[in-house]
């Protein structure tokens, strides 16, 4: 077997987040499976061989790994204490004992110091136990924090190797806690923590009120909507510098930012000439901005679609909330959806094919929808009176969204084919407009064979 | 005693007159139909007239419709109902005469729906009442509107009598 690796120093940990100061570090987000699929692929991590020179951190690369496949509930990992044997190299592994096990898949490896002495290298495989082939051998060097992140990346090549589709562990998510209100002290905290519900973090904090959070399609930077001043203001906020710059700050409303697929443009929703409408603002300030929809309805919730040419809206012009698209050119403006009486809050899966939405048949019952552009079927994905924010993963696996429990904002996620289900639990506090970052862009150097023994 | 003792001592001894009172079965009250009672015309001189809406007293008077501030709407409409429409003109009329006051129209949604979309509602319907009060010739240099959309409510229960109170404009005075 061929392995070639040279480990480049992660930027992952140059680029940590930068906090607002000490002890805004939050309670744990904690992602819980509701409904998994039936038939769970079952697989193995075997606890990957420790051979560094430093204290092995208590929860392992192979946890992490293990966690994040059975959170997708595409998985059964098998627990360690029924793993009668460790085989770190693929030489080792007897295949018997695992086809025994009923075990399909297995995933075997080693952490070391990297040769320089700066960070890690994580050297692992990906084995098909009826086949006995390796399926996937890689390392990769990761800088001295960014264990974790390695263990995402690594689940999310599982995930794809097994699947044939992009995993997303190496993302992250954005979201508000909303806390004391109605108590004449409220605080309002933009988060962002990792797909898995670690390391989160408040961004922003403010005593009035943040809403829509979005992402750069870097990862970079968020973007959302602050009442700070008393009025709603744009603001695209660094998560690495810091910096925060008020991008729109126009009369009436400044809201509904989505950056345009190269980070360049900001769509938003402002009324400054009458009734709300989508502009495009040019965050290179080279160009003022300009108006897209020229319409005396409601015109917000601009998102872009993939090849950047055409935006989709939410608008009331024909009397209720529908989702429509104009091309880039401020041209050809089309009704997108007819179904419901309500659809609102577009959010694309890869490709546009999927579009999820608020969705509403009357004045009742607000839930998440999804809409098949190829096959135009409408599948009601949530069961709540209140759902909204409707965010797709980028591998588009899951929709997350905010939704009401016992009077409460929580956060929860589902399968565009409805069969998984999430439960994302946060201490105190309202928990809403969730936000799921694109897939956070590199700061790893991976090598891979694929070529069996 | 201190202080907290003494307080529960209080709490409990009210307690157990509650209980006392309880104890026997009230007499049903019967109806006292109030004397139609000539209200005394009140010397002139200080007497503020609650329909005077050019007076800054009446924004406090809780006779007057100026201290009304409210002005609610349907779901998803931003149409002004009748029964609102003295107290725009009321406030219109106070806005024309006192022209360093000023206005603010906050626009509020109930939280059905979509974040963004109700913020544009709320909007509309601040709109609205600046459209009417400006109908009743206030000046719109007077006046501003902002949008909060659902997040401000002031009832936070999931259910129609919250809707209600939340799908509304308050017409607050930065400047009297």
């Amino acid at each position: 077997m061929i392995l070639s690796t040279m480990a480049k120093r992660s930027i992952f940990t140059a680029l940590a987040l930068i906090l607002l100061g000490p002890g805004l570090a939050l309670a744990q987000l904690r992602i819980e499976i509701v409904d998994g699929v039936e038939g769970a692929m079952p697989i193995a991590i075997v606890p990957f061989d420790w051979r560094s020179s430093e204290p092995e951190p208590a929860t392992t690369v192979s946890n992490i790994i293990s966690a994040n496949l059975a959170r997708s509930g595409l998985f059964e990992p098998m627990a360690e204490n029924g793993m009668i044997d460790r085989p770190v190299q693929p030489a080792e592994v007897q295949f018997g004992t695992w086809r025994l096990l009923k075990v399909d898949h297995l995933v075997i490896g080693q952490v070391r110091d990297a040769a320089d002495g700066f960070g890690y290298e994580i050297e692992y495989h990906l084995l098909d136990v009826l086949s006995g082939r390796i399926l996937l051998s890689q390392a990769m060097g990761v800088g001295p924090g960014d264990l974790r992140f390695g263990a995402h990346r690594i689940s999310d090549a599982i995930y794809e190797a097994l699947l044939g589709a992009p995993g997303a562990f190496a993302t992250r998510i954005a979201y508000v806690v909303a806390s004391g209100e109605g108590s004449g002290d409220p605080l309002y905290e933009l988060v962002v923590a990792d797909a898995d519900g670690f390391n989160e973090q408040a961004v922003v904090r403010n005593a009035e009120p943040i809403l829509s959070p979005t992402w750069s399609p870097d990862a970079r930077k968020l973007a959302y909507v602050s009442f700070a001043t008393g009025r709603s203001n744009v603001i695209v906020q660094d998560l690495y510098t810091g910096q925060n710059e008020v991008v729109s700050s126009e009369p009436g409303i400044n809201g509904a930012p989505a950056f345009s697929p190269d980070g360049r443009y900001l769509a938003v929703s402002l009324s400054r000439s009458g009734s709300p409408n989508i502009w495009l603002i040019d965050l290179d300030g080279q160009q003022s901005p300009r108006q897209l929809t020229r319409h005396w309805s409601i015109n917000t919730e601009p998102v872009f679609s993939a090849d950047g040419q055409e935006v989709l809206f939410t608008s009331d012009r024909a009397g209720r909330p529908q989702i429509y698209r104009i091309g880039i050119d401020g041209e050809g403006v089309d009704r997108l959806t007819f179904e419901g009486r309500y659809n609102a809050h577009a959010s694309l899966g890869p490709e546009d094919r999927m579009m999820a939405v608020i969705f509403s048949e009357g004045n009742e019952d607000y839930r998440i929808a999804v809409h098949d552009r190829e096959t135009g079927r409408l599948s009601v994905l949530s069961d709540g009176r209140l759902d909204e924010s409707p965010s797709f993963a980028p591998n588009g696996s899951m929709i997350l969204y905010a939704a009401r429990q016992d009077g409460r904002g929580v956060l929860a996620a589902a399968s565009v084919d409805g069969r998984v289900r999430q439960r994302l639990v946060t201490g105190a506090g309202e928990v809403r407009e969730p936000a799921w970052s694109p897939i956070v862009g590199t700061g790893l150097t991976t090598s891979d064979t694929t070529d069996g023994r | 005693m201190n202080t907290a003792l003494r307080l529960i001592a209080i709490v409990m001894l009210a307690g157990l007159l509650a209980a006392c009172a309880r104890q026997t079965t009230p007499e049903p009250e019967p109806p006292v139909a109030e004397p139609p009672t000539e209200q005394p015309e009140p010397p002139v001189t200080d007497r503020i007239d609650p329909r005077d809406f050019t007076d800054v007293r009446n924004l406090d008077n809780p006779d007057s419709l100026l201290s009304q501030r409210v002005v609610y709407f349907e779901f998803d409409r931003s149409n002004i109902r009748a029964q609102f429409r003295p107290i725009i003109e009321a406030h219109a009329a106070y806005v024309r005469a006192n022209p360093s006051a000023r206005v603010i129209l906050e626009g509020h949604a109930d939280e059905r729906g979509s974040r963004e979309y109700n913020l544009a509602l709320g909007e509309r319907r601040g709109n609205a009442v600046e459209e009417a009060m400006e109908a009743g010739r206030a000046n719109s240099s007077q006046l501003e509107v902002v949008s909060y959309g659902e997040e401000r409510p002031v009832c936070r229960n999931s259910d129609d009598d919250c809707w209600q109170r939340n799908r509304r404009v308050e017409i607050v005075y930065s400047a009297r």
